[in-house]
């Protein structure tokens, strides 16, 4: 039961991060696709929100590494 | 394989008077030195101007104008020069702490330390619905030994269960291995300080740009929704500071823990790609983390002007 609750907290946890990392990465080649030379102000701020999309992955994963630390 | 013994928090490894001086601790004065003699060669180089420090030279002009040019980018001309240094001073320490980490003997140099009794102790899994079940396992094992006439044992139960434990602690010789270095950054501790550094920079450079008036996005009584909206903004602060923390700690603890399991997995050859990956982890949550930081400063002093 400890286990099933280690591998939900971070399996569960990675899913809608994954997704927002998906949508984040995808609309911002979609604009560099459109405007190539807009790169190097689309990137920077492409990192920022991937930033915000991991860090709630994050969060899961430190409640996995808690769960295995105490059982 | 034996149990990995994974510590969330760090270890301490000597005391100096009552101060106990972690693992962690150690590498971030390691750190701290490092990017006070980078400072100091660079700094050298650049007031005392010789032909043989023409590439020192070149090289801090180099990171000078790439953070400006980053800096102007976002927060424009006026204010470089006031976010470049904490910028600067964030990114080098994140990122100096990081891959210190990664260094060989980080980690795996230790020694072994008798297990004593923490004062604070995350409370041991109980079984659920344990104050149902085991009224109801006491009660049988009561009647099975008046059946029997002797005291029984039921395996599986509870009772039996934790006698076990408490018989296997005492025979074996509970030993703790403590490594003497670990990642700053892999440290709440640290990661928190950071979090609140920035943060209360965040506030310092709204008062300093927007006056007392900077205060007014909290506690705005105009309207019962701006009142609402004031309080969400203020717990979102307190959310900033834990979000920093545990975006840095856990990237660069998780990228421990990770490489702690390939190397005990498979040798050599395949935790390669997963070292790489903790190089390019750490050089990205440095930059995250100052940039975020430098994000966070340009709305503080912004206010409302574009609404």
């Amino acid at each position: 039961m400890h286990e099933l609750a280690i591998a939900l907290a971070i399996g569960m946890g990675a899913l809608t991060p994954a997704i927002g990392i998906g949508m984040i990465v995808s609309s911002a080649l979609t604009a560099i696709g459109r405007n190539p030379e807009a790169t190097s102000k689309i990137q920077p701020n492409m990192i920022l929100g991937l930033a915000f999309a991991e860090a709630i992955a994050i969060y899961a994963l430190v409640i996995s590494l808690i769960l295995i630390a105490q059982g | 394989m034996t149990a990995l013994h994974i510590s969330i928090s760090a270890e301490t490894v000597f005391h100096i008077g009552g101060f106990a001086v972690t693992n962690s601790m150690i590498l971030s004065v390691v750190g701290t030195a490092v990017i006070l003699g980078i400072a100091a060669l660079l700094g050298s180089a650049v007031q005392h101007p010789t032909k043989s420090n023409r590439k020192v030279r070149a090289l801090a002009e180099m990171i000078v104008e790439s953070v400006n040019t980053l800096i102007e980018g976002i927060a424009g001309k006026p204010k470089t020069a006031l976010f470049a240094p904490i910028f600067l001073s964030f990114f080098m320490f994140v990122l100096l702490n990081n891959w210190l980490g990664l260094l060989p003997g980080v980690g795996t140099i230790g020694f072994n330390e008798n297990e004593e009794e923490k004062v604070v102790v995350l409370p041991q899994r109980k079984p659920l619905f344990a104050h149902i079940i085991r009224p109801v396992q006491a009660t049988s094992a009561k009647i099975a030994e008046e059946i029997v006439g002797e005291p029984v044992e039921i395996e599986g139960t509870a009772a039996t269960e934790e006698k076990a434990e408490i018989e296997s602690k005492s025979e074996e010789e509970h030993t703790v291995f403590v490594p003497f270095f670990r990642a700053a950054t892999a440290d709440i501790n640290t990661t928190l300080a950071l979090a609140i550094i920035s943060v209360f920079l965040t506030q310092y450079f709204g008062v300093k740009f927007q006056g007392m008036g900077y205060f007014k996005k909290f506690f705005d009584f105009s309207s019962p929704i701006a009142v609402f909206v004031g309080l969400l903004e203020l717990v979102s602060e307190l959310g900033k500071i834990l979000s920093f923390a545990f975006r840095l700690f856990g990237n660069i603890f998780a990228g421990e823990v990770l490489l702690t399991v390939m190397l005990g997995l498979t040798k050599l050859v395949v935790p390669m790609p997963f070292y790489a990956m903790e190089l390019f982890v750490g050089g990205i949550q440095a930059l995250v983390f100052a940039l975020l930081s430098l994000v966070f400063f340009n709305m503080a002093t912004m206010g409302h002007h574009d609404e």
